[in-house]
């Protein structure tokens, strides 16, 4: 601040120097070309042979699925040359007349409404849990992960289990009652209460022995019965929707099922599995071990075959487990064991000192890792984790082989039409399934790569 | 450590074994289920593929709807199960279904030391040889010379070698790995033949350029008797499965359509009254009611139908009956009497 008391003794001249614009050579289109396409010799050729490429790639596939392509008709004819009077690219029509099997695979018509709801609850529910901005994310991810799956099943198989003995009953104890109600059993639920009530006895009875106190272990064994058993009530329960054997599931819908499934599970499986790699406890460590070496060790291939065909053989009796629930548990476990060792990875990178610091404030080992380790190291390994649940969208395409059809495996059935047989017909197909994995998968690509900037904003070195 | 594991596998064979045989009474048990459960083919064009509303159609799959007709009078109660052609015995070995009606080669190992019984051949079958009009070829053996397009370690790749040295005939085998890879090459012109089974040829003539430009050769060089296939050991479906079979035919024989049905049923022809059950009570026999050929036909319609609906000239497969006309006709199709 300059006054006349106390005048400053340099004043900057106000007719500064403009600055000028950079020279043309670097700036404008002109100079990012320069720049980043013809900066040397290597780099002119490389352009060069990257417009060869483009024009070799582009302008066909243009041709081919849109300028050639045919987008109405009814049935082949449409598609054909000899009615087109050219030569016809993709036959669009044919993924219009598939549509709904691309979709529901064989789900009855009348009952394709269930799937669109849970469809539409998936994205309703997933949206806001991706945006991290949006408020209520413990409540979001509860419905997400805990209620939705329920709804789903229920909705999708039609639930009413018809479940008939727990635990009890294996043993010979059914009491004796067979009446029923809305699809619920009351010797099963007769049963359920009784073994409650024994599990929370013994819990009392052993609780001094552990150094707990009576009340409050009863207590929580009341509550993993509760939700055992709402869970249970839920699945048990006649809503009187029709019941759709996972048979008659396929497509998208296959895909999608199998594959969040899979990711769900196999991310806190993997942890789990990872921290028991590095756990001191022998029995827990080796375990771990040959859990992830052994699953790593097998072609997810096999693992599917095995599950599918060989499983039943050693089953008892007619003692049966549904086809898509095997493939989901095969999927599932293959996934938690290359999750470990991303994870593993992940937790090998955190040098020494965040242990010991956090030991020195006094956590104990399962809050260090909660509230130290993990967040992290997870956060180092997303593009691994990323890279798993991409890769197991795709191997998805594996169950066709045990007769689940998934979004490929309906495709590859509708080939076989012969109301839809053209020259064409086979590429259309393998196109659409290429951009629809390509959207899910550049999805979570996206996603995660957003992901890692936000964590990474105070980090960055 | 081999042993033991030896013993597991043979322990786990003679339970799925006595799994097989506990369930003798098949029908009774397709009657509690409410449904039949039938294995077809993972998509074979005009024997059993999805179509646009996402329902199994084709010969193989109407075939299983025939017999649930007969039995529920509905010919909707049918499960299916699309089997790759490897798991499909396992899958009837394991009691998973109840009839392979999937396009199964009728051969002597099968029938006999893998433990199932064919019920009779719903489709002649055969390799054939497929090539342009423009040839104006008539025979197989005017192919002296040709060039054959042909998928690589597949039976009729041999044939293809024993038919043509066998009658002194010289060509030139063109392979490839994939069934995709040898159409695309024939239909650019590499060869002048494409050789496959001849169900399969028209099937593939549809993915050529221009389809009406082919023709398949009417001879073929080998026997592939194509046909419905049930367990050993429960002989009341086995007659059951296979009088289906016979009944379709003999409906057609006899001129009993699924349009007709209804008026036949009061025909004064004997055999047609005893076929629909008007005249003695033999679909009891195979512990059904007299009706169960005139609710076959009604809903499914005779064996002549379900070829034409699925194969025959005015689908897009255009398959020629050849060996599949009735006996009576130059065929093959021959059903035992109903007596």
């Amino acid at each position: 601040m300059t006054t006349a008391q106390n005048p400053v003794s340099y004043v900057a001249p106000t007719d500064l120097l403009k600055p000028e614009p950079a020279p043309v050579s670097d700036r404008g289109a002109y100079g990012w070309a320069r720049a980043h396409l013809f900066g040397s010799v290597g780099q002119v050729l490389l352009t060069l042979f990257g417009i060869l490429v483009v024009l070799a790639v582009v302008p066909p596939m243009v041709r081919f699925f849109i300028t050639d392509a045919v987008f109405i008709g009814t049935n082949r004819e449409a598609c054909l040359p000899e009615t087109v009077g050219r030569p016809v690219g993709a036959c669009w029509p044919f993924i219009a007349a598939k549509w709904n099997q691309i979709l529901y695979g064989f789900y009855p018509a009348d009952e394709r409404w269930r799937v669109n709801v849970v469809y539409g609850l998936g994205v309703v529910l997933l949206i806001p849990l991706l945006i991290p901005r949006a408020p209520y994310k413990r409540t979001n991810a509860l419905a997400f992960f805990g209620i939705y799956p329920l709804i789903s099943f229920v909705l999708l198989t039609g639930g009413d289990l018809d479940m008939r003995s727990f635990v009890l009953g294996w043993i010979g104890l059914d009491f004796g009652v067979t009446a029923s109600a809305n699809g619920l059993r009351l010797t099963f639920w007769l049963q359920f209460l009784v073994v409650t009530l024994l599990a929370m006895a013994s819990g009392m009875a052993l609780a001094p022995v552990f150094g707990g106190e009576r009340r409050a272990v009863a207590l929580g064994i009341l509550k993993a019965f509760a939700v055992v058993g709402i869970v249970m009530l839920a699945m048990d329960f006649d809503f009187g929707l029709p019941q759709v054997e996972t048979r008659q599931w396929g497509g998208l819908l296959v895909t999608l099922v199998i594959a969040v499934t899979g990711i769900v599970a196999s991310l806190p499986l993997g942890i789990l599995l990872a921290l028991g790699r590095r756990s001191e406890l022998p029995l827990v460590k080796y375990s771990s071990i040959i859990f992830i070496e052994f699953w790593r060790g097998v072609p997810l291939i096999t693992v599917l075959f095995f599950a599918t065909y060989m499983l039943p053989l050693f089953l008892p009796g007619r003692f049966t487990i549904d086809g898509l629930l095997r493939a989901l548990v095969g999927v599932a476990l293959f996934a938690s064991a290359y999750m470990a060792e991303v994870v593993r990875g992940g937790l090998q990178a955190i040098p020494k000192g965040q242990y010991e610091g956090a030991m020195a404030v006094g956590l104990r080992s399962g809050l260090m890792m909660r509230l130290v380790i993990l967040p992290q190291a997870l956060k180092l390994v997303i593009p691994g984790i990323v890279n798993n649940f991409i890769g197991l969208f795709k191997d998805t395409t594996l169950v066709l082989i045990v007769s689940i059809f998934d979004l490929l495996g309906i495709l590859r059935a509708s080939f076989t039409d012969p109301a839809w047989a053209t020259p064409t017909t086979l590429f259309t197909g393998f196109g659409f399934a290429g951009l629809v994995y390509f959207v899910f998968c550049y999805g979570m690509s996206r996603y995660s790569m957003a992901l890692e900037r936000r964590l990474d904003r105070n980090q960055r070195h | 450590m081999v042993h033991s594991f030896k013993r597991i596998l043979l322990a786990a064979g003679v339970l799925a074994l006595g799994v097989g045989a506990a369930g003798a009474a098949t029908l009774d048990d397709v009657k509690a289920r409410g449904a039949l459960n039938c294995g077809v083919s993972q998509g074979l064009p005009g024997f059993s593929n999805p179509d646009d509303k996402g329902n199994w159609t084709g010969l193989d799959v109407d075939f299983c709807r025939a017999i649930a007709a007969a039995i529920f009078n509905d010919a909707s109660k049918v499960k299916y199960s699309p089997l790759s052609a490897k798991d499909r015995f396992t899958a009837l070995q394991s009691g998973a279904i109840d009839v392979l009606s999937r396009n199964t080669t009728w051969t002597m190992s099968r029938d006999t030391t893998l433990g199932f019984n064919f019920v009779g051949v719903m489709y002649y079958d055969g390799q054939g040889f497929m090539v342009r009009k423009s040839l104006n070829l008539k025979s197989v053996n005017e192919l002296n010379g040709a060039s054959i397009c042909v998928q690589t370690g597949t039976t009729n790749e041999l044939n293809v070698g024993d038919y043509f040295r066998t009658n002194n005939l010289k060509y030139e085998l063109i392979a490839f790995a994939t069934i995709d890879e040898t159409i695309k090459a024939y239909d650019s012109g590499r060869c002048d033949a494409f050789t496959s089974d001849q169900s399969q040829l028209y099937a593939v003539r549809l993915k050529l350029t221009n389809a009406s430009d082919h023709v398949v050769l009417p001879e073929v060089i080998s026997k592939e008797p194509l046909g419905p296939v049930v367990r050993h050991g429960d002989d009341q479906w086995f007659d059951l499965v296979k009088w289906s079979y016979f009944a379709l035919v003999d409906a057609e024989e006899l001129g009993v359509n699924s349009k007709n049905v209804d008026q036949m049923v009061s025909s004064p022809n004997p055999e047609i009254k005893r076929l629909l059950g008007s005249d003695g009570k033999f679909g009891e026999a195979i512990g059904l009611p007299v009706d169960w050929v005139a609710r076959m036909v009604k809903q499914v319609g005779n064996y002549g139908e379900i070829f034409d609906r699925n194969l025959g000239p005015n689908t897009p497969l255009a398959i020629d009956r050849g060996l599949n006309k009735l006996w009576n006709k130059g065929g093959l199709q021959y059903g035992m009497p109903v007596r």
